[in-house]
């Protein structure tokens, strides 16, 4: 039923525009972010490799940031509808479980786009030069990123019970995830167990694929990171289909 | 209004369901009939909205089997879906979502939906059409989630408590609208705990507690049967005038009082009669007064 997850979803870009809160957290805070580190820490090109890895790159910094910023969002959103019984009235019309929830996984993405197009035109216009990368690819790494994060998300939205720690415990699974990304300290010099964890987090290999695509390879050259981040959105949405909870 | 003819278009029999340790349906069975407003009244957590939700299909039954339009509400969701509208308790829509959205939204979800402004226009909420939801008042959401129930011209439509929580105005209004929907012909299944609402709208109730329909019938019959004493109080005249009481049960009971009174030739000031209720046939079913 297209028609329908079309209106839903227009629906939801609407609603979600007029909470100025959630516009400005998901659109301007991960720019504000990306250019005050861009400034302190380093601009975002990867200029010297240090020994120990990649140095910090603030623009995949940002791009986690507005991935993270938009599953926090939807798990938030989620646990708020299904509080409010707005997941069980949608349910009860003729769109299929797969249209209602897949309309705030749109939703989530677009937004993702257009966060993505806000950091290209603040890395232009503060960091001449520097945002050299292929965009479109960058764009779709970060696209993938998110997508198999957003399908965490769903597992987690499952497990609050209500909407107020919806946010918090969001924040408390991905930050830890997006610390041990490898985009702060290089995954190898991480204790074993924590290496292991890593491995298994879709953040890092979010930063893996993103820093690749920054340094100009191509998606081939991280199939493990592409593959990863396929596997880990196949299990996570396959767990979501069983532990959702629509009210 | 149904007659006796109607045929059953919801048929429940020895329905089941249980969440873990809880029974919350123990063994429900009832008849719905074409055309009427059937009313599922009982206390809080006797197993109205779950016995509600399993006919909408929203819910698996653990036991017993359902009908409703000769279909069944988990194999045939999605055609069952399209032939019958529902409004949920203590629902909420986007907070942010415009009236008129909604009820676009909502129409466009189905084969066939009237037109959403003539749709706002009957309910009485054209004015709001430009409003978030979450500045509509009790009543105006309530009017909204009837409009959305009823956007695809349904042949049954399901009320859960819907008018818990409104003022005394934007009840009648939504009691109003409800003898209109049937009026059009549409099957209401609704649910309440209000004895008042149960025996000023509907036309058969069935009355459920723990799960178990305790009775079945029209209001003015299940008071007929469960309580059929009348009471007179009368107020004689006079400088000592006393207060008399007195109950008896039948049709003749109070024309026998006033003759009684003319023959002995008392002045009286005073003068009423107290039917029981539909409350009165609750309390004295299930015992106790309706538990928050």
């Amino acid at each position: 039923m297209l028609n329908g997850l079309w209106k839903l979803t227009w629906v939801e870009i609407k609603v979600f525009v007029r909470e100025p809160m959630g516009v400005v957290g998901s659109l301007l805070v991960p720019v504000v972010i990306f250019v005050v580190l861009g400034r302190t820490v380093g601009a975002p090109q990867a200029t010297v490799a240090a020994a120990a890895g990649p140095p910090f790159n603030a623009a995949i910094l940002a791009a986690l940031i507005i991935a993270i910023g938009a599953v926090l969002s939807l798990i938030a959103i989620i646990s708020i509808y299904r509080e409010g019984g707005i997941l069980k009235r949608l349910r009860a019309t003729p769109l299929s479980p797969l249209t209602i929830l897949g309309a705030h996984v749109l939703v989530k993405l677009l937004f993702t786009v257009v966060g993505m197009l806000l950091l290209v035109l603040a890395g232009r216009r503060f960091f001449p030069g520097a945002m050299q990368v292929n965009l479109v690819s960058f764009t779709a790494a970060l696209l993938l990123s998110t997508l198999s994060i957003l399908s965490l998300g769903f597992v987690l939205a499952s497990l609050v019970r209500t909407a107020r720690f919806a946010q918090p415990l969001g924040g408390a699974v991905l930050y830890p995830m997006l610390a041990l990304s490898g985009l702060f300290f290089p995954i190898d010099r991480l204790p074993p167990v924590l290496r292991v964890m890593a491995a298994a987090f879709p953040t890092t290999h979010a930063v893996s694929l993103m820093q690749g695509i920054w340094d100009g390879s191509g998606f081939a050259a991280h199939w493990v990171d592409v593959g990863a981040l396929i596997l880990i959105f196949a299990v996570c949405s396959a767990l979501a289909t069983k532990v959702f909870r629509w009210e | 209004m149904p007659d006796a003819v109607s045929p059953a278009v919801i048929t429940v029999s020895h329905l089941g369901k249980r969440y873990g340790a809880t029974v919350a349906v123990d063994d429900v069975s009832l008849t719905v009939l074409q055309g009427e407003i059937f009313g599922l009244i009982g206390p809080n957590g006797a197993g109205k909205t779950t016995t509600m939700e399993c006919v909408q299909g929203l819910r698996k039954p653990d036991r017993g089997t359902i009908s409703v339009l000769g279909l069944d509400p988990q194999r045939d969701a999605s055609a069952l879906r399209q032939r019958i509208g529902v409004q949920h308790q203590e629902a909420h829509l986007q907070k942010r979502i415009k009236v008129w959205e909604a009820v676009d939204l909502w129409s466009s979800l189905y084969r066939r939906a009237v037109d959403p402004e003539a749709l706002l226009v009957r309910l009485g909420l054209e004015s709001k059409r430009n409003a978030w939801f979450m500045t509509l008042s009790g009543g105006q959401k309530q009017r909204l989630f009837i409009a959305l129930a009823l956007i695809h011209e349904p042949e049954v439509v399901f009320l859960d408590e819907l008018t818990t929580g409104l003022d005394p105005q934007a009840r009648r209004a939504i009691w109003a609208l409800i003898t209109d929907i049937r009026a059009r012909g549409t099957t209401v299944f609704l649910t309440t705990h209000l004895m008042e609402e149960a025996e000023r709208l509907c036309d058969r109730v069935a009355i459920i507690e723990h799960g178990r329909v305790l009775e079945m019938g029209t209001p003015a019959g299940l008071v007929e049967k469960h309580c059929p004493e009348r009471t007179v109080v009368y107020t004689s005249d006079g400088p000592d005038g006393t207060t008399h009481t007195l109950r008896g049960e039948g049709d003749d009971f109070v024309t026998d009082v006033i003759n009684d009174i003319a023959r002995k030739g008392i002045r009286v000031r005073g003068f009423r009669t107290e039917n029981p209720t539909l409350e009165d046939v609750f309390l004295k079913l299930t015992g106790h007064g309706i538990r928050d």
